[in-house]
């Protein structure tokens, strides 16, 4: 019916080819402004913030309302509710609120649970700032390498050779109960030799994941011959520059057993499923735990071997809790008698490092054993010049220099140990001991990277005092400047002794050698000169760096610390202007010569630019010192560079560009644009930034001109129209191209370069065809017609206010963007050409109006040049009728029966086009709309909703004056019913 | 397995003393109702001496083996003949620890010519067609405390080159000066062996210092007597060369089982000795005997 009926009217309009009538509606959109518009509320801007919780804004629609008007949408939600996010987050965490709501009478078992972790917590004397051993961990495993083959000595099988040194018969049954101890597998003696370090490491933690499986498996004895065996690898020194990792790598093991022990017994002790608390006392465990717990120490007593005794029984010293309540207490003490006997100094001292670890983790309040376990150090410092070490270093051609940091990490944790939470006067104390000992350099070593660096610091003259004092041939002294310039980065030494401090270490570190004990120690002392020096003394520091380092391209191989020096200077000199009045702080830069590294600091230094630069700058320095780091950052991007890269280095490099203003000097602005543009035409995301800039700088132009260019503003803004003109071919994303040449088009026409806009819009126009079918958003394909949907329906708006060129036909670029949109192959089963087209339909009508709902400022649109010309609005009714039988087309290929929904949809649209726009007075039209209705209702796919409140709408509607017309309509519309 | 038969002692130490109660269950499991001809539970103790072949000759000390010296045997029918439920049976029993006139009750003690070993033993009769069944159970018994009887005996000792017995060549020895004392030498069982050592010098490089315990048994029989001195454990005390004029621990638990309080009997006799053995690097071996007595308190 309807397709006869659209068939009809197409004849009709054939017939009267000539005889025209108005389509439009005419609209007074001042009139209609004020009926719908928003009654305004005062906003208080004082405290409104979009993030804060909602109070009451409100903002009152008059009843009346409009399909398809934009107007009637409110702005601001009139919800008083409160945010949800800052709701849970008002005042403290949930989980502090949870404990603050917790009164004692109510509490839970859980609630006690947490409370008295926190007791536990602040009782206990380790708190969260006692650095734990497992961040020491690593660093001794980076630091202490070896490249030498080494071995695993297990000795699987018996003894049978040594028990017999007492010449004294051995009975079988004794032999037999020993080896029930020193064997792993009956007879085995495995010797693994030639492992790299790889593969030795990969053997101790195959020998950790043993222990566990025998432990699951119930092999109590066999786990405990493999902790046995390990430990035993701690009393060889052979390879010692690798004794350090390997103590690292075996107490690891000797702690999964501890803490397997431990909760063995523990879980022994449980009475009908409730498992003791965590500080419970031995008359509380079972006989049964006890008996357990009692066993394993009987069996650790009787190892044969000093060392895997030693670190056996430390290691399951927790148990004593199980035991008696003092166990710990006596155990320490002579435990740390026990490492007298070991010989060599370098294991001794480590046997005291974990003996501190355990009884720090265990029984934390015991500071006697700590301090003995020092103390009896120091007694046996003599040792490590006599010959026995002295043999053995020369045998593995080992320095003592080298040799004295293979003790750095036992004592430094020793001394942490002790030095944590402890009086002032015991430090001292410690320290007075070192004193007394000759070449103490290793001890002060540990005493500056284990003390209170506030200590450290209000010493630092002594410091430098005991340095010098020390013998050159032992520890070496850049370390000891190394880990005082650590302290002193963290704590402030007296004001007075700040710069005597600086030229007494400097004159140290200036002599060295080596540059990589240079360049170790500088890096350090870097930080200590920015915090309380000018840049004057930064300037000569860096220039200390660079001729030391510049020998040999001896920078290469000191790029992380040259970097972290860097670093540590923009933390500290964060005016940029002052930073680089840094005579050597471009040198310095010079020295890093690898790209990658180069592109990093650069990287740094914009960082903290554009988080430090509070105002837009035009300093030449600046300027110039900072588009040659960009510059740098700009030239690494190539083929490979990835994208996240590349997004990152245009962040930065616009960043960059946004802070710099030459205020009221609007062309040097444009020619640092200009030369910008130059500088990063590979990273389109700063040429997209170097567009928008200078618009907005033509826009700034306007506004200084107050709309009235002279002849010098008119040529400039025309300046930066061509800039944004010709750069904008260069992008090779189609759509920000696209909506460049819109942006730039309206600038254009705001600053009255009438031609020059036309060829932006003619520009756009072109473009489209090129528009592909699926884009690539984020990485992924996507389909691009919504992208182009949105863009057109933006042009369309513009389009209205365009003047026509006078030299080309009536509505040029309309017809021009119609052709091509015509032409553009859409994708089958897409309604979108039909939707452009409705939308279309709106563009048109307004361009019927007398007066057009907005113009360009002082440019007049086809309003005013045709005058509501009929032969102007006859041409806009041909092109209507043109759209509109585009449309009808489309409609009636959705004929079909899986396109009916669609058709039904599609025609409710247009129908409310033309009812919002058409003039229904016409009756064509008016029978038009009728059929389209009808067509959307026909298959029964309409929303019954929607379509009733469609025909209340235009009863309303008819109700107003010149609308009675509306009246018939609504008569003539039926709403079918869905039975 | 059809039946199963375990004791289970009450204390988890399973550690009694002589005018005590042992006290436990005879745990029977099965799946089915098991016939028997009564179950019976043993409690035995007794002194095994065996002749070292050192002493007499080897076919002596196989064939002469001195008769076993029983201090205790008990036995009580814990059920008559007849059937057990299937499932898990819990048959509680105790033995009063008392001995017979004049026998005592020695401490247990596993050694290699002595051994003084107390058992208890279930065993559960059954007709010919189904094996009889036996469980044995070792449980410990622990001498009364021996009031008043210790009286600590410090000894102060000194080790040099002159202080040696035994020596070849006194010329070819290293100097070297070891002072130590031992605690006391009258030790409580229970209670570890301490003293202190200080190598105050010593020429040679020093490779390790051990204790060692040692036992030494005598056996009395027709023929004489024989004893023997044999090694325990062994205990390192020091590794390397350790640092001159600093003491180092003498420390040594004794082992459970295979020491007990000195003990002399008309038949045997169970004494122990420690050794201080001094290693040096030119493989010289010194080594300094000390004889404990050792009681329980």
């Amino acid at each position: 019916m309807l397709c006869v009926s659209c068939e009809q009217y197409f004849s009709t309009i054939d017939r009267n080819k000539y005889i025209r009538k108005r389509h439009a509606r005419s609209r007074n959109y001042v009139s209609e402004s004020d009926v719908y518009k928003l009654e305004s509320v005062p906003l208080d801007f004082g405290d409104y913030h979009p993030l804060k919780p909602i109070t009451v804004t409100e903002s009152k629609t008059k009843k009346m309302s409009r399909k398809g008007s934009t107007s009637s949408t409110s702005s601001s939600s009139s919800s008083s509710m409160m945010d949800p996010l800052s709701s849970v987050l008002d005042g403290t965490d949930p989980l502090s609120l949870f404990a603050a709501a917790a009164d004692p009478l109510t509490a839970t078992a859980s609630m006690d649970g947490i409370r008295k972790k926190r007791d536990k917590d602040d009782n206990s004397a380790v708190g969260s700032d006692f650095e734990q051993w497992s961040s020491k961990r690593s660093e001794i495993l980076s630091r202490y390498t070896t490249t030498e083959k080494l071995s695993i000595n297990l000795y699987m099988g018996s003894e049978k050779g040594k028990t017999t040194t007492s010449g004294s018969a051995v009975s079988e049954k004794v032999r037999t109960r020993l080896e029930e101890l020193d064997d792993l597998e009956e007879g085995s003696q495995k010797e693994l030799l030639n492992l790299t370090q790889q593969d030795y490491m990969n053997r101790i933690e195959e020998l950790n994941q043993s222990l566990k499986d025998a432990w699951s498996s119930d092999q109590k004895v066999k786990a405990l011959k493999i902790v046995i065996q390990c430990s035993k690898l701690l009393s060889d020194t052979t390879v010692i520059q690798f004794y350090p990792s390997k103590f690292v790598l075996i107490t690891d093991i000797l702690d999964t057993f501890g803490k397997l022990v431990y909760e063995r017994i523990l879980s022994m002790c449980m009475d009908n499923r409730v498992s003791l608390s965590d500080n419970f006392s031995p008359e509380t465990v079972n006989d049964t735990a006890k008996e357990t717990c009692l066993n394993w120490f009987f069996k650790i007593a009787s190892i044969r071997e000093l060392i895997p005794r030693f670190y056996v029984e430390a290691a399951i010293l927790k148990c004593n809790k199980f035991l008696s309540k003092t166990g710990i207490l006596e155990c320490l003490p002579r435990l740390t008698s026990v490492i007298r006997g070991i010989g060599d100094p370098l294991v001794a001292v480590y046997a005291r490092a974990y003996l501190c670890r355990v009884g720090m983790e265990v029984a934390p309040q015991l500071k006697e054993s700590l301090n003995k376990n020092f103390f009896d150090f120091l007694l046996t410092f003599k040792q490590i010049h006599g010959d026995t070490v002295q043999n053995q270093l020369v045998v593995q051609c080992v320095e003592i220099p080298l040799y004295l940091t293979l003790y750095s990490p036992a004592i430094d944790w020793i001394l942490q140990c002790i030095a944590y939470r402890a009086p002032e006067v015991l430090l001292t104390e410690m320290m007075e001991r070192c004193k007394k000992l000759g070449n103490n350099a290793l001890l002060l070593n540990s005493v500056m990277s284990a003390f209170r660096a506030e200590f450290i610091a209000a010493r630092s003259m002594d410091f430098i005092g005991m340095i010098k004092e020390c013998d050159e041939s032992g520890f070496p002294k850049h370390l000891l400047f190394r880990s005082l310039g650590l302290n002193l980065a963290l704590a402030d030494p007296p004001e007075n002794d700040h710069l005597q401090i600086l030229n007494e270490a400097w004159k140290v570190i200036t002599k060295l050698k080596n540059p990589q004990d240079y360049i170790n120690c500088a890096e350090v002392w870097v930080e200590y000169t920015c915090r309380h020096f000018t840049k004057r003394e930064v300037n000569t520091v860096l220039a200390d760096v660079i001729k030391h380092m510049t020998p040999d391209r001896a920078f290469e191989d000191a790029y992380p610390q040259l970097q972290s020096i860097i670093q540590k200077v923009i933390t500290y000199i964060n005016d940029f202007s002052l930073l680089f009045s840094v005579e050597k702080f471009l040198p310095f830069l010079d020295m890093f010569q690898k790209e990658s590294v180069r592109v990093e600091v650069c990287k740094c230094i914009m960082e903290s630019f554009i988080k430090h630069q509070q105002e837009s700058t035009k300093d030449p320095v600046i300027l110039n010192a900072l588009l040659h780091i960009c510059k740098t950052m700009h030239d690494s991007v190539n083929a490979l560079t990835l994208e996240d890269e590349k997004r990152l280095l245009a962040a930065l490099i616009n960043g960059f560009i946004k802070m710099v203003s030459f205020g009221r000097d609007f062309e040097q602005q444009l020619s640092f644009y200009v030369e910008a543009r130059s500088m990063f035409c590979n990273l389109e995301p700063v040429l997209v930034q170097l567009i928008h800039s200078v618009n907005q700088l033509a826009m700034e132009t306007r506004k200084v001109m107050r709309g009235n260019h002279s002849r010098k503003t008119a040529a400039f803004v025309r300046a930066c129209v061509a800039f944004c003109f010709i750069t904008i071919p260069s992008l090779s994303s189609i759509f920000t191209r696209l909506n460049l040449y819109l942006h730039s088009g309206q600038v254009a026409l705001a600053n009255q370069c009438l031609s020059q806009a036309d060829a932006f819009f003619k520009a756009a126009v072109s473009l489209v065809p090129e528009v592909p079918k699926m884009i690539s958003v984020d990485g992924k394909m996507r389909p691009s017609d919504a992208f182009l949907l949105e863009f057109l329906c933006n042009f369309f708006s513009t389009l209205l206010v365009v003047p026509d060129h006078p030299e080309q036909g009536v509505l040029f670029l309309v017809r021009g963007l119609l052709n091509v949109i015509q032409d553009y192959t859409w994708e089958d089963n897409s309604d979108d050409k039909v939707r452009i087209y409705t939308n279309v339909l709106h563009l048109l009508s307004a361009m019927t109006q007398e007066t057009y709902i907005y113009h360009v400022d002082k440019v007049d649109s086809n309003d005013t040049l045709y005058g509501g010309d009929s032969k102007f609005l006859a041409e806009i009714s041909k092109l209507c009728e043109t759209v509109i039988a585009q449309i009808l087309d489309h409609l009636k290929t959705l004929g079909k029966e899986e396109t009916l929904k669609r058709q039904s949809q599609l025609a409710l649209c247009f129908f409310n086009t033309i009812l919002a726009h058409g003039d229904l007075r016409n009756n064509k039209l008016n029978q038009l709309s009728v059929n389209l209705w009808n067509l959307a209702q026909k298959h029964g796919f309409a929303d019954t909703k929607t379509m009733v409140k469609t025909l209340e709408y235009i009863k309303r509607r008819s109700k107003q004056p010149d609308m009675s017309h509306f009246t018939d309509l609504a008569l003539r519309l039926p709403l079918q019913s869905r039975t | 397995m059809g039946t199963a038969l375990d004791i289970k002692i009450k204390r988890a130490n399973k550690v009694y003393r002589c005018g005590e109660i042992l006290s436990g269950v005879v745990v029977i499991t099965s799946k089915d109702t098991v016939q028997h001809q009564g179950i019976s539970l043993t409690m035995e103790g007794s002194v095994n001496l065996q002749l070292s072949a050192k002493s007499v000759g080897v076919f002596e000390a196989f064939y002469n083996s001195v008769k076993p010296i029983q201090i205790i045997n008990s036995t009580i029918e814990m059920v008559k003949p007849g059937k057990l439920p299937s499932g898990k049976t819990e048959i509680p029993f105790e033995f009063p620890l008392h001995v017979k006139g004049n026998k005592v009750l020695y401490e247990t003690y596993h050694g290699v010519f002595v051994n003084i070993q107390y058992t208890l033993r279930c065993d559960m009769r059954r007709s010919l067609l189904a094996k009889d069944l036996t469980k044995t159970c070792e449980f410990i018994v622990h001498s009364l405390s021996q009031k008043g009887k210790l009286t600590p005996s410090p000894v102060d000792f000194t080790i040099t080159p002159e202080t040696l017995q035994n020596v070849k060549e006194r010329a070819s020895l290293p100097k070297f000066l070891i002072r130590g004392h031992l605690s006391s030498t009258n030790c409580v069982i229970t209670q570890p062996l301490t003293g202190e050592l200080v190598v105050e010098s010593a020429e040679a490089a020093v490779k390790s210092i051990e204790l060692q315990l040692v036992r030494v048994e005598t056996c009395g029989c027709a023929e004489g007597y024989a004893r023997d001195a044999t090694e325990i454990q062994n205990i390192q005390i020091a590794d390397g060369d350790v640092c001159r004029g600093l003491p180092i621990p003498i420390y040594m638990v004794f082992p459970r089982l295979f020491t007990c309080p000195t003990l002399e009997t008309t038949n045997f006799k169970v004494e122990f000795e420690v050794n201080i053995v001094v290693l040096l690097h030119d493989d010289h071996l010194i080594t300094e005997n000390f004889p404990l007595k050792l009681c329980r308190m």
